[in-house]
């Protein structure tokens, strides 16, 4: 009851804090890429233009809830709040602190990619129910790329849990603590499984240069097409959440998670998940989009073949050196 | 064009691309098959203002491209022959919206042909000057809408838009400084041209080159040169250049084809007899290859402003005697045509003089060169996806305001 109860409590905390963060993780992107495009960024609501996000929020809010006739009903209403709820679901098992953890499930990593899995689901709930030829599309290519890019991540995510021998997160991140961060592991298996698992979250997030499923120049806005009001508003939302995240689960089982001297784990966790966040929109702001079927070559004829070697890599690593765990 | 032709064309296209997929092919298409029609625009973000594609589409590769037009007609030319000759200046500068000071060009050119008149040299070397600056600004926003069709509004591709749109605005604060006008300049006039050079300009427009010039290598490291950029348009909407000519393509997009024709060299107006430029061609006559014509001329033009600033002769700017009332420019009669290189191609203006009226054109008939280039998309369309078929129709550059007209 009492571990419940803990694990409740951090996790109403924990949910408040994304969500915050989200708010001002909009206002930090807008700036950041109105410096990349040479303007200024929102500067009119508040100083430096902070109450941005919340201007927006209010305003997409007030919008008229509308409904495509043909729609279909239940599947259309569902989709964005399965969506914020998968999102958020990831974030019970990462430990932001050596406590600071919702549920620290014995199979996190299990857990997290069963998750990022479910995700699909309402995006193609999304596209199928909206009744629109944009949305459709839109939701074919979300699950054709969601489908492909969960294998590379799984890879991936499969390094770290081989070196450590845990699938539990914050046993990954204490072994890191003893040992090395697995991205700054000697040369095989750990800094190319990070890039690859930044790789992939890009891709399971929908970010530029994998955003084939909203593709807003090609698909007017993909799945979100026929969506306003608070229902835009949790896609919106869910999208930021996805990112942070996957920033957090990256910056847990590659970066060392809380690990790092001088501040309290808390601080380091913050700044590691920060980073990975704001380097997401650098590449959003830089890049141009791939085509689906170029997507598609990438994942199978280069990333899955180098996650299945890594993989390999790792194991032999394990197996060859006593101790080397 | 009759439908059989345009099947066997779709046919020929495919199979010179060595694809030859029967299911690819209209004719073999089973139209029992599921095929989804989907409604490319009016109202989409990359048609590049009001243009509709119907897309047959076999999951997102498309079968079939049909082209839907007039959505922005404004009947320009009907007007222009209501309006006296005077008059009629600043109402074309909407028809190609990104370029307005060639579109001024190519009407008083005709007015000029049609009535005798001689445009002074220094008058000649200063239209250079403005038409190759602005197809400087013109091939910017083309690249930056390019990109941002590629690249989504939301990502790196709206960066290299905004960036392409601070050059093309230093070039615009130029023409305002000149005209005092941002976009309806209506500088060019029958005989010659109404602004002269502040004192300064020249100064002033070198500064502006240099600084565009400097930033080209950035350019091209975000788009001509980009490995994505390269992977989406590399091979994509292959034009060969027979077909190009067939249809009356011009300009980049036919010289992205591999066809050396430019206007400016072949048939020399204004003061291209003395300031040659050099023509850029490309053999690809994929989506690369036009945007890489229009990338290399910028550089060209730069060139030429820069001799253009040069050798700038002194004299008048204007051979015509000045009218006190708009009717009393007056023709009795008689034809022709003036076709110059716009930033998009051969813009032709064929008069036909007199009729009712002496003070307003018979008929006034402009060939825009977007409109041919947008004639290519049923041939050239079958066979991608629909990613491809927006940066198809970005790698033409055509503009609405001078399709529809």
């Amino acid at each position: 009851m009492n571990a419940l109860f803990r694990g409740a409590s951090y996790g109403a905390v924990i949910i408040t804090a994304i969500l915050s963060t989200i708010a001002i993780g909009i206002w930090f992107e807008r700036k950041f890429a109105g410096r990349m495009q040479s303007r200024l960024g929102p500067t009119i609501v508040g100083p430096v233009g902070l109450f941005q996000p919340l201007a927006d929020v209010v305003k997409l809010l007030q919008k008229e809830d509308i409904v495509p006739r043909d729609a279909d009903r239940s599947l259309f209403d569902l989709a964005p709040i399965l969506a914020t709820l998968f999102a958020l679901g990831a974030a019970a098992v990462v430990p932001f602190s050596a406590t600071a953890v919702t549920a620290d499930l014995d199979i996190g990593v299990l857990w997290i990619l069963a998750i990022g899995a479910l995700m699909v689901i309402p995006t193609f709930m999304a596209g199928w129910a909206s009744n629109n030829k944009f949305a459709l599309l839109g939701g074919m290519r979300a699950v054709a790329q969601a489908v492909s890019y969960a294998v590379p991540l799984v890879l991936a995510v499969m390094v770290p849990v081989i070196l450590s021998g845990t699938m539990q997160v914050s046993g990954i991140v204490q072994w890191q603590q003893q040992h090395h961060w697995v991205a700054l592991w000697p040369v095989i298996p750990g800094l190319p499984a990070f890039v690859l698992f930044f790789l992939a979250m890009l891709a399971e997030s929908n970010r530029i240069p994998f955003d084939i499923p909203e593709a807003e120049s090609e698909l007017v806005a993909g799945i979100t097409t026929e969506y306003t009001g608070a229902k835009f508003t949790l896609f919106y939302m869910a999208e930021y959440v996805h990112t942070l995240v996957g920033s957090a689960v990256g910056a847990s089982l590659f970066l060392g998670g809380w690990d790092g001297p001088f501040a309290p784990g808390l601080h380091w966790m913050v700044l590691k998940t920060l980073l990975l966040f704001a380097a997401v929109y650098w590449v959003r702001w830089s890049l141009l989009r791939f085509r689906s079927d170029q997507l598609m070559d990438l994942c199978w004829k280069w990333l899955t073949p180098i996650g299945v070697f890594l993989v390999l890599a790792a194991a032999t690593w394990v197996q060859l050196m006593p101790g080397g765990r | 064009m009759s439908e059989d032709a345009s099947e066997e064309k779709v046919e020929l296209q495919s199979a010179r691309r060595g694809r030859v997929d029967p299911h690819l092919s209209i004719k073999h298409y089973d139209p029992e098959a599921d095929m989804m029609l989907l409604h490319f625009g009016p109202q989409h973000p990359s048609t590049h203002g009001v243009f509709r594609m119907d897309l047959h589409l076999d999951g997102e590769v498309v079968i079939k491209a049909t082209p839907y037009l007039g959505f922005l007609h404004r009947a320009v030319e009907k007007l222009c022959e209501k309006l006296t000759y005077v008059q009629q200046t600043p109402i074309v500068d909407k028809n190609d919206y990104v370029a307005p000071m060639t579109n001024e060009q190519a009407l008083n050119m005709a007015f000029e042909k049609i009535m005798n008149v001689e445009v002074p040299r220094r008058a000649k070397w200063l239209r250079v000057l403005l038409a190759e600056l602005q197809r400087i600004a013109s091939h910017l926003v083309a690249l930056g809408t390019f990109t941002l069709d590629l690249g989504g509004a939301l990502g790196g591709g709206s960066t290299l838009f905004l960036h392409c749109f601070r050059e093309r605005e230093m070039v615009l604060d130029l023409f305002e400084e000149l005209t005092g006008a941002r976009f309806h300049y209506n500088t060019h006039t029958i005989g010659g041209n109404r602004h002269d050079l502040p004192p300064g300009f020249d100064k002033k427009v070198r500064a502006v080159l240099d600084e565009i010039e400097l930033r080209i290598p950035d350019y091209a490291r975000m788009s001509v040169d980009n490995a994505i950029f390269r992977a989406r348009t590399e091979g994509v909407g292959i034009l060969d250049g027979e077909l190009a000519l067939e249809l009356g393509i011009t300009g980049p997009n036919l010289r992205g084809s591999g066809v050396d024709h430019d206007l400016r060299r072949d048939a020399p107006y204004a003061a291209y007899d003395e300031l040659v430029p050099k023509v850029i061609v490309e053999r690809g006559g994929d989506c690369w290859a036009r945007t890489k014509v229009r990338f290399d001329e910028v550089a060209e033009s730069i060139r030429l402003c820069r001799l253009a600033l040069d050798g700038m002769p002194e004299g008048p700017i204007n051979g015509y005697k000045a009218v006190r009332q708009p009717t009393q420019a007056k023709v009795a009669g008689g034809q022709v045509y003036v076709g110059i290189e716009t930033p998009r191609g051969e813009l032709g203006t064929f008069l036909i003089g007199g009729g009712d009226t002496p003070t307003a054109p018979y008929r006034l008939k402009i060939r825009s060169p977007s409109l041919h280039a947008l004639s290519a998309i049923p041939y050239i369309l079958p066979g991608f996806t629909v990613s491809d078929a927006v940066a198809i129709l970005g790698s033409l550059d055509p503009i609405m305001g001078e399709v529809d007209r």
